[in-house]
């Protein structure tokens, strides 16, 4: 195989290669290096990553080499290789969150999330550049500049895992981790013609993600195709018992390869060192996996205003078309309080964050500036060289929400919104609705620098911040272009539904076909 | 609610934060613009819904009470800004004008 062949293969593939012995890790870490290189992946280019050691990547493969040579079961990613969002802690690499306040800390411990990937057999090559603290829609808030489209160097891949879904989209690795708190992996994912996948609240542990929002916060998975999303995502999930919001709930089998064939050979080992509490298990398989037949898939009509980009909305009609023709049934429903959730977003993120942040305060780790005149002018200095200017933004906002005289008008009153935006979910999957269809972005990906406004910003999130808000799962799925630039289709299902939501998001990557891209 | 330059001051010392003054005005005014926009939750009625902390899966398990060694791969040394015989060390807690100022 050629570099050629690894930019487009899908981790299964690769995987598959690996275990027969046709390729060897060495060659696909070599090919990824090769294919960052070609197409600028760089701080001088579309930067993408953050950190990268070659020299770490040769060694780890060597590690997994030995491990494929004593006929270890090297898991579902054997070979993969795999990039992180710069805020899930790795050893090895720097993990600085794209601020300055972190600029060159290494974590002295890792991410459940990754060890798991490496335990499954995955090359963890580099650390994808992100919005400071993960507190953006563009990547251009981190402190080592924007990431680029590669779609569209003009304009910006979305965010805050901009350099995870751009690294996919370039084709340097099949799978990347990203982190989501209100549309983070979905919203890039959709501007970056990537599959992004937002688990459920409880099924991927976050320990080890630096913390932007707890109630809010979970890794996510950007894929090249839905199948690469959901071999990561297998790969990650699953109770873990240094997280104490991680649900114990059976992880079932994601792959394609579980639909409607027998399950595949290879099998997330299960090991002590990976902290796993349960094996995944196979789920009976549907008849065949290009029908929907019995599945029932709402259209919200919150999340189809008159205001919506015509072009994204002829999509969207496409892909309902799609699964209409395989036998779904397509149901008008309604999220009445949808509308709500950008102002209930933005009083409780910020508010969670500026308790989460106040950790950065130069003591422990990370930037000090000390002016010497003492602890609380340290802190001051330290916070205020430290932080980029949306991350201050949002720690003061926070701060005013949660102060004396304000805690009940906005704190208290946007969690008892957040409760009226989950029901409007409950209600809608237990009226027999499997799952919804709705766009994942207003728009297709904007210019760089062209949102000044910090609230128009904050409106990309408007179609993905309610599944954060309810804490169920959802989807982006790539379903055409809009101007020359790649939109997406989002799939959202019950708490724990994951399997509905890769079937479904199966079903319309494989009834699209290039049409996804065009 | 139009938040007061004043507001922003206060805030920003509770959060520790040293906001350069040039930057408080507009500051000032982008707080309340976006907080303009949360006015609307205002107008729904909550009166009997409880609030929403988190969605997990329900409580807060508690792990046995045992003490475990700390999961770390490196020293604290290896990234603390300033370490001694095992402290981190930080600058005095106040100053000799802090001190005049609270009357202490």
């Amino acid at each position: 195989m050629n570099v050629g062949d690894f930019t487009r293969l899908g981790a299964a593939a690769i995987s598959s290669s690996v275990r027969s012995g046709e390729t060897t890790p060495t060659e696909v870490v070599r090919a990824a290096f090769e294919r960052a290189r070609d197409i600028g992946a760089g701080a001088d280019g579309l930067n993408i990553f953050l950190h990268s050691d070659e020299d770490a990547s040769a060694e780890e493969t060597r590690g997994l080499r030995k491990r494929l040579d004593s006929a270890t079961d090297v898991g579902i990613l054997a070979g993969v290789p795999v990039a992180i969002k710069d805020n899930i802690a790795s050893l090895g690499l720097p993990t600085t969150c794209g601020s300055r306040i972190l600029a060159g800390y290494v974590s002295p411990f890792e991410a459940t999330a990754v060890t798991r990937l490496r335990a499954n057999g995955a090359l963890i090559i580099a650390k994808t550049n992100m919005d400071e603290f993960a507190m953006g829609s563009s990547t251009e808030n981190s402190a080592f500049g924007p990431t680029r489209n590669p779609h569209d160097v003009r304009c910006v891949p979305g965010g805050s895992s901009g350099g995870s879904a751009a690294a996919v989209a370039a084709g340097i690795t099949p799978i990347a981790l990203g982190s989501e708190t209100g549309g983070s992996v979905r919203q890039p994912a959709a501007f970056c013609g990537v599959v992004g996948v937002k688990p459920t609240y409880g099924r991927v542990s976050r320990y080890g993600l630096v913390a932007f929002a707890s109630s809010l916060d979970q890794i996510g998975v950007v894929g090249r195709t839905v199948d690469d999303a959901a071999l990561g995502l297998e790969a990650i999930a699953g109770f873990d018992k240094m997280d104490s919001t991680s649900s114990d709930a059976d992880v079932p089998i994601y792959r394609v390869s579980a639909l409607g064939k027998p399950a595949p050979e290879a099998r997330a080992p299960d090991t002590e060192a990976m902290r796993i509490g349960r094996s995944p298990i196979p789920l009976p398989p549907p008849p065949d996996a290009t029908t929907l037949k019995g599945i029932v898939i709402g259209k919200p009509k919150e999340y189809f205003p008159d205001s919506l980009d015509p072009a994204i909305k002829a999509h969207c009609e496409r892909a309902l078309d799609h699964f209409r023709s395989m036998g779904a049934t397509i149901r008008d429903v309604s999220l009445p309080r949808s509308p709500l959730a950008i102002p209930v977003y933005y009083i409780l993120a910020p508010a969670e964050a500026s308790s989460n942040l106040a950790r950065f305060d130069g003591v422990r780790y990370g930037l000090r500036v000390d002016p010497g005149s003492g602890l609380k002018a340290m802190y001051g200095a330290t916070r205020s060289q430290g932080f980029g200017p949306e991350v201050t933004r949002r720690i003061l906002l926070g701060t005013y929400v949660l102060s004396a005289g304000y805690y009940d008008a906005y704190y208290k009153k946007a969690q008892a919104v957040r409760t009226l935006i989950a029901d409007d979910f409950r209600s809608v999957f237990t009226s027999g609705v499997h799952a919804i269809f709705t766009p994942t972005t207003p728009t297709p990906a904007f210019p760089v620098g062209a949102i000044s406004d910090p609230y128009e910003m904050y409106l990309n999130d408007i179609f993905t911040v309610t599944a954060n808000l309810a804490g169920v799962p959802a989807i982006s799925v790539p379903i055409g272009r809009v101007r020359r630039l790649p939109v997406g289709g989002q799939i959202i299902t019950a708490h724990f539904d994951e399997y509905t939501m890769f079937r479904v998001a199966y079903a319309l990557e494989a009834a699209l076909g290039a049409e996804a891209h065009q | 609610m139009a938040v007061t330059r004043d507001d922003v001051l206060h805030i920003a010392e509770l959060a520790r934060l040293g906001v350069d003054q040039s930057r408080v005005d507009a500051l000032t005014a982008e707080l309340s613009a976006i907080l303009a926009h949360m006015e609307v939750l205002s107008q729904v009625d909550t009166t009997s819904v409880p609030p929403t902390a988190g969605v997990g899966s329900g409580g807060t398990p508690l792990r046995p009470d045992v003490s475990s060694a700390p999961l770390m791969e490196g020293t604290l040394e290896s990234f603390a800004p300033a370490m001694r015989d095992g402290f981190f060390i930080v600058p005095r807690l106040a100053t000799h004008e802090d001190s005049a100022e609270s009357g202490a």
